[in-house]
């Protein structure tokens, strides 16, 4: 726990490093954690103490971060954890990301990563027993020096005190480091909390508004050079050849290497780099993603959806039903590509020294997926993992991005590194950034619900298109199951909508046009909870019926569900007059363990809509730091929106057409709605936050632009010109 | 040329057309300015030219002359800018990528006008992007930088 502990912390690190074919064994359903926290688990071991908080002299408390700060406020709620058990001067804790190694890996999953809404709770107890343990152990080393029993000693604010004598959290590290850490603990009593679930700011501030901070793309050290590289304009295209000689004359320019992605240019600076591959004398041989047409794509999405296709959930009898309903509503939903677009272009720095067993490879860079980048860095360097260090910047945003079973901006680097024999920072430009894939898939749903005489579904069938993003990784045997990516299906497939209905069929199909995509902030939600939030709208309309007495009816086996929809819709005074043009709309959606219902409030003017409020309700169990909830709804709102409003990548003949932020717009600060967020007390464990905000505001937007319409849109992004 | 940062004079041996962001960040090492991308649409790029906000990220830094330039880790001595404290009081941060061109915007805004309308406010971020969606508590923490004392504006 000791700064003098330090080195053979390392030490334990570098021994204990595993390969990564061993370690996905336990990452299962991330987006799933009612599943994860629901298998039988043998009791895990404690965790070491000395791997996730050091203690100083001067009482200085440095909390080790397995998970990364990405802006979901992580670098704030385990120092929570850990300083509710310890005990201890909030005011002297530091913060850094640990190195990957795998006493960090996740606690439900088993690699070192960072993603699917689970940082909090899988970290739950982990810091909480870690804190602990180091409490017992601070008091074990002070009782010894006053030779009493432990017991009757108390701890408060780093000190540990025995009627009147009081030793220091510093003054006993050293010796309380020698002790053998407890086989078992007791955690505190939820009535006991004094931290967990009081609003508390973040620890992070001080360094992200003096520009302090480092992100991975501020990697500086002597001797290390920029590198940009020329990827091919359409995804698998290859170099045919190339002519280096205008960009090798750039000043500033120092090298031109081929790697498998393209051309790399390396230079003094990013600037020298970027003349020096706008010079760049390219021939592609495009292959066959030549021909990728998002128009043309639609059209083969909706004749698949037309066709049987894998299925994700079926039950009773469909047709029989159908036939017997009173009305039919029909649709069809899509949704289009989409970047993730953090503020930080991607980006790493890759560093290879020595030879043979001394070889290591360092890596510096921003990143949800140490593990695996750690592996993969190793098989391009042709090095073992253990000789892989990887360094945690601060991510300037990650949104699922920088969690790529590919590992691509990664393995490029050290590519260039390897290829160049210099220390290399790999810069993505925005353009790049914008076009290099990795995309929330584009996805297609036609509906077609029987609705009985009461007003209720008594028959639904949903074909459900779009590409698989599990299809072709390493995640893939484990986590696609009969044809069925659940990261496709999630939010519809087990919709209580479609729970409620006794006869009902969800069908997949996933199209492999050869698009890399990805994970995007709340994944199969990003589009589930759009189609299902509005077909409801639909159904409710269908049946003359209010939209939340509606879901009410449907929800009545849903507690939590109903929980969020009441409180949302009575903090937005759901029914009750508002200014002259506004009108609401209602969505309500469970993801990654956490309920979330929102109420916008609109107005259109011409083709326009205008969010004005936005009440959020939210049900994420216990609430480790509400002041960090209340943010990520803020910003899942934020991120929902400009998905809702602008988010639209577009192929012709295999080229992105939107390259930077004029043609991928942003929400902006004059769109910012008042968003007020309100957290349902609770007891249950902890849900996710960092993604549950995003997937109701776009329904709860389509559902008000209606209601102020009539028009119902069913296409993101919304245009009301398109829809007349 | 000669180039004025934070009071400091450097001189620097760089092209004409380079972009003021590039010699802040990689040639003087001043990494708290952020490139978000290239073409003044994101504003993470910002710093003052003789107190004024510009993009540095399109500004050749050949037309730069004898101008003063403050950047993020010139803005206050102490890290306590009256914008600084109040981004911290607020807790607007998340990421933080854009924040550093947040607050630069925000200090030019204040300088000019110490008591803004909500509209000046929007009006003067709107150039600056936050991915995170801090935005309701910018404008809250630029409020609250109104009422702090104690800093030059």
């Amino acid at each position: 726990m000791n700064r003098t502990t330090d080195l053979t912390r390392r030490d334990f690190l570098k021994t204990s490093v595993g390969g990564a074919t061993g370690l996905v064994i336990g990452f299962s359903f991330p987006w799933r954690p009612s599943l994860v926290q629901a298998q039988e688990r043998p009791a895990p071991k404690l965790p070491p103490p000395d791997a996730f908080l050091q203690i100083a002299p001067d009482d200085t408390i440095t909390v080790l971060l397995s998970h990364s700060e990405m802006g979901q406020g992580i670098w704030t709620t385990l120092p929570i954890l850990l300083a509710e058990e310890l005990d201890c001067d909030w005011t002297k804790i530091r913060v850094e990301h640990a190195l990957a190694a795998p006493v960090y890996a996740h606690t439900a999953f088993g690699l070192q990563m960072t993603g699917g809404s689970t940082s909090t709770w899988s970290e739950f107890d982990r810091y909480r027993q870690v804190g602990a343990l180091a409490r017992q152990m601070l008091i074990q080393a002070a009782a010894k020096e006053w030779g009493v029993d432990p017991q009757s000693c108390r701890t408060e604010n780093s000190v540990v005190i025995h009627g009147n004598e009081k030793l220091s959290y510093g003054r006993l590290a050293d010796a309380a480091q020698k002790l053998t850490p407890s086989t078992s603990v007791k955690l505190k009593p939820s009535k006991e909390w004094k931290r967990i679930g009081k609003p508390t700011k973040r620890l992070d501030s001080p360094e992200k508004v003096t520009g302090r901070a480092q992100f991975g793309i501020d990697t500086r050290f002597p001797g290390l050079m920029t590198a940009l590289v020329a990827r091919a304009p359409v995804f698998g295209g290859k170099v045919k050849s190339f002519n280096a000689e205008k960009a090798k004359a750039v000043p500033g320019v120092t090298a031109v290497v081929q790697v498998p992605s393209g051309v790399a240019v390396i230079a003094q600076h990013f600037w020298a780099a970027k003349v020096g591959r706008d010079a760049l004398d390219i021939d592609w041989d495009l292959g066959p993603a030549a021909s990728l047409d998002t128009d043309k794509m639609r059209d083969e999405w909706r004749a698949l959806s037309q066709s049987p296709g894998a299925k994700a959930a079926a039950g009773g009898d469909v047709d029989a039903a159908m036939r017997g309903a009173r009305s039919k509503v029909e649709a069809e939903y899509e949704v289009p590509y989409l970047a993730h677009a953090t503020m930080e272009p991607l980006n790493c720095t890759v560093r290879l020294t020595g030879t043979g067993e001394q070889a290591q490879c360092e890596i510096w860079t921003g990143t949800q997926f140490q593990t695996v980048d750690q592996a993969a860095a190793a098989k391009v360097a042709g090095l073992d993992p253990k000789q892989v260090t990887v360094h945690t910047a601060f991510l300037g945003g990650g949104f699922g991005r920088r969690a790529n079973p590919a590992s691509d901006f990664v393995a490029e680097a050290v590519h260039v590194a390897k290829a160049a024999q210099v220390p290399v920072k790999v810069v993505w430009t925005r353009e790049d950034d914008t076009r290099g894939g990795y995309y929330r898939p584009m996805l297609l749903h036609r509906l077609s619900v029987g609705l009985g005489a009461d007003g209720l579904p008594i028959a639904w069938r949903q074909a459900i298109v779009g590409q698989s993003i599990l299809h072709g990784t390493p995640f893939e045997a484990l986590m696609v199951k009969d044809g069925v990516d659940a990261t496709s299906v999630e939010g519809a497939a087990n919709s209580p909508y479609v729970m409620a209905t006794a006869n009902h069929l969800v069908e997949l199909h996933s199209p492999t046009p050869g698009i890399p995509v990805l994970w995007w902030r709340s994944v199969g939600h990003s589009h589930s909870a759009f189609v299902m939030e509005s077909f409801i709208d639909e159904l409710a309309v269908k049946s003359k019926k209010d939209p939340v007495q509606y879901r009410r009816q449907l929800l009545v086996k849903n507690s939590r569900h109903l929980g969020v929809l009441n409180l949302a819709a009575e903090k937005a005074g759901w029914g009750k007059p508002l200014p002259k043009g506004h009108h609401r709309g209602i969505a309500v959606h469970e993801s990654f363990g956490s309920f979330v219902a929102q109420v916008a409030e609109v107005s259109v003017t011409g083709n326009q809509i205008n969010i004005h409020r936005v009440v959020c309700a939210v049900d994420c169990g216990i609430c480790v730091n509400p002041a960090s909830v209340a943010a990520q709804m803020e910003g899942g709102v934020v991120f929902g929106l400009s998905a809702a409003l602008y988010g639209e990548l577009t192929f012709k003949q295999g080229r992105v057409l939107q390259s930077n932020f004029h043609d991928y717009q942003l929400l902006r600060v004059h769109e910012m709605p008042k968003v007020e967020a309100h957290i349902v007390p609770s007891s249950e464990k902890p849900g996710g936050v960092g993604e549950t905000g995003v997937p109701p505001i776009a329904p709860a937007v389509a559902n008000a632009v209606f209601a102020a319409t009539g028009k119902r849109l069913r296409r993101l992004p919304l245009r009301l010109a398109e829809s007349a | 040329m000669k180039l004025r940062v934070n009071g400091k004079e450097h001189e620097v041996s760089v092209p004409e057309e380079m972009p003021l962001l590039w010699v802040l960040r990689d040639v003087l090492g001043l990494t708290g300015t952020k490139y978000g991308c290239g073409m003044a649409q994101c504003g993470a790029c910002t710093v003052h030219l003789d107190g004024e906000a510009i993009r540095s990220c399109v500004r050749p830094v050949g037309s730069v002359g004898s101008k003063a330039v403050t950047t993020i880790e010139g803005l206050s001595a102490d890290g306590l800018h009256p914008v600084q404290r109040a981004w911290i009081d607020a807790d607007v941060v998340q990421c933080g990528y854009c924040q550093p061109g947040q607050v630069m915007t925000a200090a030019a805004l204040l300088r000019v006008k110490p008591d803004p309308t909500d509209k000046e406010i929007d009006d003067a971020l709107s150039g600056n992007l936050c991915r995170c969606g801090t935005y309701q508590r910018i404008r809250a923490a630029v409020r609250r930088a109104t009422q702090i004392k104690g800093g030059a504006l």
